[in-house]
């Protein structure tokens, strides 16, 4: 990244610090993304109530000083089943965005370098699986292996490969015909370690955009896959689980659907305005555009 | 044009070629044995043994690709093992369903996101941009199917207007089978309508940076024509990238949609054929998906040729 010629002389880090805390987007997800992480962390330590313990007396209660959101048919405190589920949709997301990664970047980057067969095999592979619809292969992976947390991570990160891949290979191309490669060959350096000592570093932050993108698809496809029980299994809470089951209790108690959804949403629009906060900084080029 | 059409379609054969042996292979590896499925646990050996030989499990595995890929080809999907109908029938009545409610809601996407995507471009920084962009920002973040439950609860529960779920089939007359699919197709379309918004309104805000445009503004042509002809259509290639690849998430969606609204589509099908094991339904319904996923590839190319007459002449 070359300087900003408006901001001569200030350190690349002051200078990123200057733009990121004037960067409206990155802001505002970057609050809401660590209040999520942060209540999922803190469900490890305190939630409002216990959810394993079932008071039936207290079932379908509205919303109360004592019950925040609320309790669900069980007489579960909704907000600590909220903490509790923000754990599980995280950690699918994550999981899966790392597989995608490190599959996907290795081959992306290894096309790039070789060229020729290896890249036109690679990315027609890549133009396969796209034609498949993810989110109906990854109901086929989590019915045939049966359903659960692990299948729905397994399921949702093949489909993060190619877009890492293709995203990996796109940047990696762009960097390969640039001086300081040309002279890093010239130095005798050979193709894996060109790639590994300067493609890479150099397509960061191109992957840690799509990164923060796959993670809020990760955390829809998750919501999915358990909205139709192929995702985490009971008694673990999950948020697509929990407006399944609140639909057919939606007369009585229209709070049960509510609150998931909105986790979901706000978790998603965090994300997402990281991201697009994310491009801005670390592209100067889109900056300009806007 | 008719090179770069045989290519494409050349393309979209070995893309289908492909899927189907990967899709056969899939379910090949998949445990439980769908005769042992059918007769129970309780099954006498010999009785298994016969309907092994019936549904041909005891041939080669290549022979039985051959056999359901060449069955395919002319329409012939094999018979279900616990409809104990043809596969085709079975597509034939769900599709009846998936079509319109696919149809619908890529209509409807498209017609809204494009026109609040060219609103908010040539509003570009102004209040009703930034407002409209961030409904669409949120738009993105929702599940199609918590929209779905909440249309449910305002529209069928609380005013009324129509049905929760369900479908009276077309036999019961055109309006109420469209009424059952309004509101599956709304809750599809919106959350993309939203996704193809924002990137009609970044494809038009880069069109309307270029030259040609302030060309056409300079030599005193109105500003909505300049707008609808010169930037709507330099705008639409990545618009059209964009819809192609919505329509497999489209696809996909209508699974939970359908399972939402208790709509007997190709969705629910295909997931209830999946937790029954009836593998010949789940190959039938998946080959069926993405054929349909490559034809509309197919489609978006040629749209590229006709909305840029330049890729037309290329390779």
């Amino acid at each position: 990244m070359s300087l900003d010629p408006a901001l001569p002389g200030a350190a690349p880090e002051r200078r990123f610090l200057r733009l990121a805390l004037a960067n409206r987007s990155f802001l505002i997800g970057c609050a809401i993304t660590l209040m999520i992480a942060g209540m999922a962390l803190l469900s490890f330590f305190w939630t409002p109530y216990d959810i394993t313990n079932l008071t039936v007396a207290d079932r379908l209660k509205g919303l109360s000083s004592s019950h925040l959101l609320g309790t669900d048919h069980l007489g579960r405190d909704i907000l600590s089943m909220i903490m509790i589920g923000a754990r599980n949709s995280i950690a699918v997301a994550i999981v899966a965005v790392v597989i995608g990664m490190g599959i996907g970047v290795p081959l992306g980057a290894w096309a790039a370098a070789r060229g020729g067969l290896v890249d036109e095999v690679l990315m027609r592979f890549n133009d396969l699986v796209f034609a498949f619809p993810a989110l109906l292969s990854a109901i086929m992976i989590t019915a045939i292996f049966g359903p659960g947390a692990l299948n729905a991570i397994i399921a949702i990160g093949i489909f993060n490969v190619p877009v890492f891949a293709r995203v990996a290979r796109a940047g990696a191309l762009s960097i390969w015909p640039r001086e300081f490669t040309l002279a890093a060959r010239a130095a005798g350096k050979s193709k894996a370690l060109i790639t590994i000592e300067h493609i890479l570093p150099n397509i960061t932050a191109l992957l840690l955009v799509q990164g923060t993108i796959q993670f809020a698809l990760g955390i829809l496809a998750e919501a999915g896959l358990s909205y139709l029980g192929l995702g985490a299994q009971p008694p673990m809470p999950s948020w697509g689980r929990m407006l399944f089951e609140a639909q057919t209790r939606m007369i009585v108690a229209p709070h049960l659907a509510i609150f998931p959804g909105l986790a979901i949403v706000v978790t998603v629009l965090g994300l997402n305005l990281l991201g697009d906060g994310l491009r801005d900084l670390l592209d100067p080029r889109l900056r300009r555009q806007r | 044009m008719t090179a770069y059409l045989a290519k494409r379609l050349a393309i979209g054969l070995v893309t289908l070629i492909v899927a189907s042996a990967v899709v056969f292979c899939v379910l090949e590896i998949v445990p439980g044995d769908p005769a042992l499925l059918m007769l129970g646990m309780n099954a006498e050996p010999e009785a298994l043994a016969t309907l092994r030989e019936q549904m041909g499990l005891n041939q080669p595995i290549l022979l039985r690709y051959l056999d359901w890929v060449s069955g395919m080809a002319v329409g012939d999907f094999g018979r279900s093992y616990t409809y104990s109908s043809p596969v085709i029938d079975l597509i034939g009545e769900r599709v009846l369903v998936s079509l319109p409610l696919a149809i619908m809601a890529l209509v409807l996407s498209t017609v809204i996101a494009l026109s609040v995507g060219i609103f908010a471009a040539a509003r570009r920084g102004r209040p009703a941009d930034t407002m409209v962009m961030g409904v669409a920002q949120v738009g993105v973040a929702i599940p199609n199917f918590w929209f779905a439950l909440l249309l449910i609860y305002l529209f069928a529960v609380w005013l009324r207007l129509v049905p929760a779920g369900g479908f009276p089939g077309w036999g019961a007359g055109v309006w109420p089978a469209i009424k059952a699919l309004i509101m599956p197709a709304v809750a599809l379309a919106l959350p993309q309508a939203a996704i193809l918004a924002r990137v009609t309104r970044s494809a038009m805000l880069e069109v309307l940076g270029e030259d040609y445009i302030r060309t056409a503004r300079a030599k005193g042509m109105p500003r909505r024509i300049v707008l609808w002809h010169h930037a709507l259509r330099n705008a639409l290639i990545p618009v059209l990238t964009i819809l192609g690849l919505q329509f497999s998430f489209l696809l996909a969606g209508t699974i939970i949609i359908e399972n939402v609204f208790y709509l007997p589509g190709l969705g629910r099908l295909v997931f209830q054929a999946i937790t029954q094991r009836d593998l010949i339904v789940v190959e039938g319904v998946v080959m069926l998906l993405v054929a349909s996923i490559v034809l509309v590839n197919i489609l978006v190319d040629i749209g590229y040729a006709i909305v840029d007459p330049r890729l037309r002449t290329r390779r």
